[in-house]
């Protein structure tokens, strides 16, 4: 390893379960990203449902991130750069909401991630009224 | 002379707007969300602001990753939400108050920040939703606004001492201004919550509580973590808190603490409702 990729290495936090988004990964997933960011309009979400292959072509995704997205794989959307705020855009096309990507992402049913969230249930209110 | 009325901080979940298109406010999942923010109407209808400091973070409609702002001011005349990859739109625009912005992005530059000036800008769900929950029905906002977006996407993201002594900087241009607005400072977003990895769903009670005990009363308190302390205790969405700091901070001095509402679960998010009242000025 070179003094320069130790550093690099060297000054990722290991935070479990968690990736946060760095310029590493920023750089990593630009294309996939940018090609997310064009979904903010009706017309590019269209022409990506047409022809998913042109679009992704369009934006010079890598090979890992068209993998990723032709399997709908969430985690390894992530590990090719994606950024969540952008992937979710994708997701709103592919009909998937948060509660389905944490499905997809934690390996479970969608039931069993909400039931999850529901297990967690509360609420607290406080006032001075 | 203007006057600092207090801060209101909302969870501004995406979902939560899908929720006020559909009209589900009374539906069992929405209700116990919903149901916090009545006093706050009753406490805006009492005091009349006109006009909205918000900090808040863009989750990809205005900034993409090719030039992310730290910190950046709106400085436009109107401001617009547009959709933002799903269809929802909210058609209410956002005035602004330019000549304000300039007055903060002066203010704050001199206090050695360093923001980026936006004279066009889309502000997204972070500020759309919390309005649509203060200000619902009504024909247009009673109240005009200067947004002031925080980087929550990219890291490294600013400390949370940062954020305070931002806001600290935007409550002493508000005190300086001659005019006689009468303002609302909102800080956005949280509480706990995670949207990627395998971490997803990740949701910390003990955390938020401490976010919550002490971002009014001791706000200091929150300075011991930096930022990526943040994602590990808050989830990686959960870092939003760095709003709340922002806010807080511009409403300078001590508050008091009118409502609280705390909600798990919304959509995958803790979500949570404060209003903070400035207290009156004591004279020495």
């Amino acid at each position: 390893m070179t003094a320069l990729a130790a550093q690099r290495a060297g000054a990722r936090r290991p935070i479990p379960g968690t990736a946060p988004f760095d310029g590493d990964l920023a750089m990593r997933g630009y294309a996939l990203n940018a090609m997310c960011y064009s979904f903010n309009r009706a017309e590019n979400r269209e022409a990506f449902r047409r022809d998913e292959e042109g679009y992704m072509e369009k934006f010079n995704l890598s090979r890992p991130q068209k993998d990723a997205v032709r399997t709908r794989d969430v985690l390894a959307m992530l590990e090719a750069g994606g950024n969540v705020y952008y992937l979710a855009k994708l997701a709103g096309i592919l009909g998937l909401n948060v509660q389905d990507l944490g499905a997809l992402q934690t390996g479970q049913s969608v039931e069993a991630f909400k039931a999850a969230l529901l297990a967690q249930g509360q609420t607290e209110r406080r006032s001075a009224a | 002379m203007s006057e600092i009325l207090g801060g209101i901080f909302t969870s501004h979940v995406p979902g939560i707007g899908g929720a006020i298109a559909k009209g589900l406010q009374n539906d069992p999942y929405w209700k116990p969300f919903f149901d916090g923010f009545p006093p706050i109407h009753r406490w805006l209808a009492r005091k009349r602001p006109d006009m909205a400091v918000v900090f808040y973070n863009d989750h990809g409609l205005n900034f993409f990753l090719d030039k992310m702002p730290t910190f950046a001011i709106g400085a436009a005349r109107e401001y617009r939400h547009e959709d933002e990859g799903w269809g929802l739109s909210f058609q209410r625009p956002f005035a602004g108050i330019p000549e304000l912005s300039w007055h903060i992005i002066k203010t704050v530059v001199a206090r050695e920040f360093d923001p980026v000036m936006c004279q066009e800008m889309l502000v997204d769900h972070a500020v759309a939703v919390p309005f649509e929950l203060l200000w619902p029905g009504t024909e247009s906002f009673p109240v005009r606004l200067v947004p002031i977006a925080i980087n929550t996407v990219q890291h490294p993201l600013p400390s949370p001492k940062r954020c305070l002594e931002l806001g600290r900087a935007v409550g002493r241009a508000l005190r300086s201004w001659q005019g006689d607005e009468r303002i609302v400072v909102l800080g956005t977003g949280g509480l706990s919550h995670q949207l990627e990895g395998q971490r997803a769903g990740f949701i910390n009670k003990e955390f938020d509580r401490f976010c919550l005990d002490n971002i009014g009363p001791n706000p200091e308190a929150l300075l011991q973590y930096d930022s990526l302390d943040l994602v590990e205790l808050a989830g990686s969405q959960g870092v939003e808190i760095l709003n709340w700091l922002a806010a807080r901070g511009a409403m300078a001095g001590e508050v008091v603490e009118l409502e609280s509402n705390y909600h798990i679960p919304i959509s995958n998010t803790a979500a949570a409702t404060m209003l903070l009242e400035c207290r009156e000025p004591v004279p020495a």
